[in-house]
């Protein structure tokens, strides 16, 4: 389509009501270009956002669609003594402590490390940190699965090298968590590099002062770096929080999908897969899903309103 | 330097220039030292692989087996073939055929020169070490591009990709323009709604999608992975319209004069000045979708015609777990395309990567 008033800016002579004004024109474009998604927000976001909730108040199934009916807010009372459920979000919530600070550290230490002056090839260094998170998460699971298999894995047989019996990283209820911990590693990348540039964009006047007032290495990193990163390592946060709401790939992986050892790696999403796609209760999983947005939704406003108070805004408003 | 400065040893508590130069060169080869340490260790698990998939299937669970890809070393004597052990004989570690076994003695011969009179050694031969050679099995690659069917699934993983990733590239090429560049009512919340959307869990709009699409019969087809990119994401349309929002506008304006549409504009003007920016998001959807898990499980599950990578090798672990070294074969051709993509461009990926997640 061509449109050969385009020129009606200089044309203002031309009879207004024959044409669209200049401005109703503009809005009449912009919202062409953005109706695709538009019409995506409304048929994969909103549309199926109401719809799982209205689902979530029957015991809607594939099986017998037709017989749907709605059972009020049965799914959720039955949510709340679901002892899967339960697990479930233990779970998720256990692996969140331990995964969440051990990411935040790893890739602000490794931050610091590749953005050292003194490292030689830096480059180099933040290239080979970062690209573990190109590998297939499923590739990358099964690689990690192999060096850490408790007879045939490398971890165990360098441990055992040093006199250190290495535990049952994959079998053992406890000891999973620090395993599937250590798969995440390799998805630092992002927060590495944006913590890279968090340290970057520290203005350098700030530390020849503090040099000149006698700070040393600690207290620089404490009163100057942290403080002036907040923004940046708050959104990480947040990010990494909510990837580990979604956390499912790996567990499915590490146990085919059954949530072993003794339902130590049943993460909430795992539960929910297997009420939905296995047993078919897809109203009850509609319910686990809506449970999931407002944990996710009401910590990321925890999130925020802490930040408000700790967080530092360059240029004011606190 | 002063002269009576060169004469003597520079020391560490030395002001000296060479001093300086020798603390400062040493203090940045220590923090270079420890990024190696760390990073090998990071990339050990790598290295395990690439090892284990060159093994025997069984080698790992043997032990006296070497860390690397190995077999029993063997030699024949008079047509029949004998494994090889480690003999001490003498204080000195000999390699040899066992050719008689024996609880307390037993017959070997040298696999150098078979023609010599045997040796007769004391011992229990189980107490000896056998001896191997390095052995690479390069025919697990093969093994599992044939069991896994791999040029299908490549086929499948590219087609299900590019298809999708054209679809992200171009309606988020429109609408990052409509954001840029037009101004309209509710453009503001409108775009705020949009970042919002990130934090939306998939698990609250999953399963009236997976019943729509099972209803209209796409389930078992490659449509649920595709159709819904062409509908703009969040992640590309933000990079793409702080990209356009740099390019002049004068440039549009000038193009609009003449008589060009927006679409000409969009067309000729602002994606020609965009290339940087429509190669990240290509590149970042592109291993997006290569590398996704969670739709193929749903959708494709039951279809090992038009199954992608990660499902089938995933598949692949259940059946096979008592054969590490298929495993980790299969993980290596697996990441073997995203890899060696990302560092033929990683300038472009990380460059993204700082883009989306700091200048909002």
């Amino acid at each position: 389509m061509r449109l050969r008033s385009s020129n009606a800016m200089t044309t203002t002579t031309l009879p207004i009501r024959s044409r669209m004004s200049p401005s109703r024109r503009e809005a009449f474009w912009g919202l062409v270009f953005i109706a695709p998604w538009v019409i995506g927000f409304l048929v994969f976001a909103i549309g199926p956002l109401i719809a799982s909730l209205v689902l979530s108040f029957t015991d809607f199934n594939l099986v017998r669609p037709e017989a749907m009916r709605f059972i009020g807010a049965n799914n959720y009372i039955q949510m709340a003594g679901d002892p899967l459920v339960i697990q479930g979000l233990v779970v998720t919530a256990r692996f969140a402590l331990i995964a969440v600070p051990t990411t935040m550290i790893a890739s602000l230490g490794i931050a610091l490390l590749v953005n050292s002056p003194r490292l030689f090839a830096r480059n180099i260094f933040r290239t080979f940190f970062y690209m573990p998170i190109q590998i297939p998460l499923v590739a990358s699971t099964l690689v990690w699965l192999g060096f850490l298999n408790p007879e045939t894995g490398w971890l165990n047989k360098i441990l055992g090298m040093v006199g250190i019996a290495g535990p049952d990283w994959i079998n053992n209820a406890t000891w999973v968590y620090p395993a599937l911990t250590l798969i995440g590693l390799w998805g630092i990348g992002n927060f590495m590099l944006i913590n890279i540039a968090g340290l970057q964009s520290v203005p350098s006047e700030l530390y020849e002062a503090a040099r000149i007032d006698g700070a040393g290495p600690w207290s620089m990193f404490r009163r100057i770096t942290i403080p002036l990163m907040s923004p940046i390592l708050l959104y990480n946060l947040v990010i990494s929080m909510i990837t580990t709401f979604q956390y499912f790939t790996q567990a499915y992986v590490m146990t085919n999908g059954r949530g072993d050892p003794n339902n130590a790696t049943l993460f909430i999403n795992l539960d929910l897969f297997r009420e939905a796609f296995v047993n078919d209760h897809m109203g009850y999983a509609s319910a686990i899903g809506w449970l999931l947005f407002v944990i996710v939704l009401m910590l990321t406003i925890v999130l925020f309103a802490f930040a408000r108070k700790r967080v530092y805004y360059a240029g004011g408003e606190a | 330097m002063t002269a009576t400065r060169a004469t003597r040893l520079p020391s560490f508590g030395d002001g000296g220039p060479v001093a300086r130069t020798m603390r400062r060169y040493l203090v940045r080869s220590s923090v270079t030292l420890l990024a190696v340490m760390l990073l090998s260790g990071f990339l050990l698990p790598l290295l395990s692989m690439l090892t284990i998939s060159l093994q025997d299937a069984g080698q790992g669970t043997i032990s006296g087996a070497p860390f690397y890809p190995a077999s029993p070393a063997t030699g024949t004597f008079q047509g029949a073939e004998y494994d090889i052990y480690v003999v001490p004989i003498d204080g000195v570690d000999r390699s040899l055929m066992l050719v008689t076994k024996g609880r307390v003695q037993s017959t070997f011969v040298d696999p150098a020169d078979p023609n010599q009179t045997p040796i007769v050694w004391q011992g229990a031969w189980r107490t000896l070490k056998q001896s191997w050679t390095f052995d690479p099995k390069w025919s697990n690659f093969a093994t599992v591009w044939s069991q896994l069917s791999f040029p299908r699934l490549l086929f499948n993983t590219a087609a299900v990709a590019i298809l999708s990733t054209l679809g992200a590239v171009l309606s988020s090429a429109l609408v990052a323009y409509g954001f840029a560049r037009f101004r309209f009512p509710g453009k503001n919340i409108m775009f705020v709604i949009l970042i919002a959307t990130i934090i939306l869990p998939f698990q609250v709009t999953l399963i009236p999608t997976y019943t729509v699409f099972t209803k209209l019969g796409w389930n078992g087809t490659w449509l649920p992975l595709i159709v819904p990119h062409f509908f703009a994401n969040a992640f590309n349309v933000f990079l793409l319209r702080q990209y356009f929002l740099a390019i002049p506008r004068e440039l549009d304006e000038a193009a609009m004069i003449d008589g060009a549409s927006p679409f000409r504009v969009l067309r000729s003007v602002i994606l020609p000045m965009s290339v940087p920016a429509l190669v990240a998001v290509t590149l970042f959807h592109f291993f997006f979708s290569w590398n996704d898990f969670f739709l193929p499980l749903l959708y494709l599950s039951g279809k090992p015609d038009l199954q992608t990578l990660p499902i089938a090798i995933q598949q692949y672990n259940a059946l096979y777990v008592t054969q590490p070294s298929l495993i980790q074969a299969a993980a290596l051709m697996t990441m073997a395309i995203p890899v060696v993509v990302f560092f033929l461009a990683q300038r472009a990926f990380m460059r993204t990567v700082v883009m989306t997640g700091v200048e909002k």
